[in-house]
């Protein structure tokens, strides 16, 4: 299948989702309430004369954002648990890539939003200057979340079908999304102590190409994960 | 040592043998796959709990987050996902399926993880046999490592025939009728 159609398949795919989403607003309220009640977990779990909010602050956003992104995630597939929705986008003629990709491409943009909505409550609740370095640690964000939504976006397709999906999704996704979490937590760190870009650039390679690799390898394994 | 040696090769088996069981779909391969990843996990259970036995007296400490202890604790828990989808997943072929898309991405997951994990300070010593220059281990020990190195080879395969066996056994039964391999009974 030519490129061109493919995305083209795969933006329908997504825009189906997000239509479904922006109609009910449910998921997306949810996980911003979410967002605000782990920050202020967080806020009672700490020794501010310990630790400097500064040197906590990229935990904070990370742990938080990890377990958004695995809410978000459960929902994709579930959706399409409903009616059997699932069968029908699957007997539709279109390359089944494209519907891991558009699944993809929706929650990237779900977590985006949570994102848009945690790291100004983590600048405001923790009193962390990031407006200087929006640039920078909006592309790190961006390169850590593509990587792990690609691996969740496919573990998700799997684990709806199981029993305990909750459940089983996490404990899947956990070790995968460690390094690029811990890459992520390391360069944020880096960049929120007001370090030179230069010192954070091997990590976002690094970022770059656990994407790189795990997009790809998720659709080439995805037919295997919807195969009847 | 020679334990953690063979609990990454497993990883690697399990996700060489689910990229061929995704083209050919043979079932053996999937067994083979799922034999490899449970004496993986053993294997890895052996490395984390002798590590620390040992590390306490040498080191002076149960655990630390070395990088290499690290390491395997991460190929631990890739293991204990890949088992628990086995275990959630009841209709055999999606199993197998779901399986090896996890195997997969385990094994590519493994040089991410090294290079991670070396990023951390470590208490071990830098590879010493596997190197540019001729390996600079005493010979005796050497002796030892290699010695130690086969006798783990041997474990490793035994342990898989043995595995690989029993799972051959247990479809066989779920084949009769028996689903679950004598689950029912109690």
């Amino acid at each position: 299948m030519r490129l061109p159609e493919l995305l083209r398949h795969s933006w329908t795919v997504a825009a189906k989702d997000l239509l479904v989403e922006f109609r009910s607003r449910t998921a997306i309220l949810s996980a911003a309430v979410f967002v605000v009640l782990v920050l202020v977990v967080f806020n009672f779990g700490r020794d501010p004369t310990a630790v400097s909010n500064v040197d906590l602050a990229p935990s904070i956003l990370w742990v938080t954002f990890t377990f958004a992104a695995i809410l978000a995630l459960n929902r994709a597939f579930q959706l399409e648990l409903e009616n059997q929705a699932l069968d029908g986008l699957l007997l539709a003629p279109i390359d089944r890539s494209s519907i891991y990709l558009g699944k993809l491409i929706a929650n990237l943009v779900f977590v985006a939003g949570v994102e848009l909505i945690g790291v100004p409550l983590l600048a405001l609740f923790f009193n962390v200057r990031v407006l200087p370095y929006l640039g920078p640690l909006t592309g790190l964000i961006a390169l850590a979340t593509v990587g792990f939504v690609a691996v969740g976006t496919l573990f998700s397709a799997m684990t709806v079908r199981t029993r305990f999906a909750e459940l089983l999704l996490p404990v899947l996704l956990l070790p995968f999304m460690i390094p690029p979490l811990s890459w992520a937590v390391l360069a944020t760190g880096r960049l929120l102590a007001g370090r030179p870009l230069s010192e954070v650039v091997g990590w976002l390679n690094m970022l770059a190409v656990y994407d790189i690799v795990f997009v790809a390898l998720a659709v080439l394994l995805f037919p295997a994960t919807v195969n009847e | 040592m020679p334990a953690a040696i063979w609990a990454e090769l497993a990883m690697i088996v399990v996700g060489l043998s689910s990229v061929f069981y995704l083209f050919t779909k043979d079932p053996r391969l999937d067994r083979f796959a799922a034999s490899s990843a449970e004496v993986g996990t053993v294997f890895c259970a052996i490395v984390l709990t002798t590590g620390p036995i040992w590390g306490k007296p040498i080191w002076g400490t149960w655990w630390t987050w070395d990088a290499r202890l690290t390491f395997t604790l991460f190929l631990f828990l890739l293991y204990a996902g890949y088992l628990l989808l086995r275990g959630a997943v009841t209709d055999p072929a999606a199993r197998a399926r779901f399986a090896a898309v996890i195997g997969i991405c385990g094994m590519c997951e493994v040089p991410f993880i090294h290079l991670s994990v070396y990023m951390f300070p470590t208490l071990h010593p830098m590879p010493i046999v596997l190197k540019p220059s001729a390996p600079s281990l005493p010979g005796t020990m050497l002796l030892t490592w290699l010695l130690s190195l086969g006798v783990f080879t041997l474990l490793y395969v035994g342990f898989v025939v043995q595995r690989y066996a029993l799972s051959y056994l247990r479809e066989e039964l779920e084949a009769v009728g028996d689903v679950g391999g004598g689950r029912g009974h109690g």
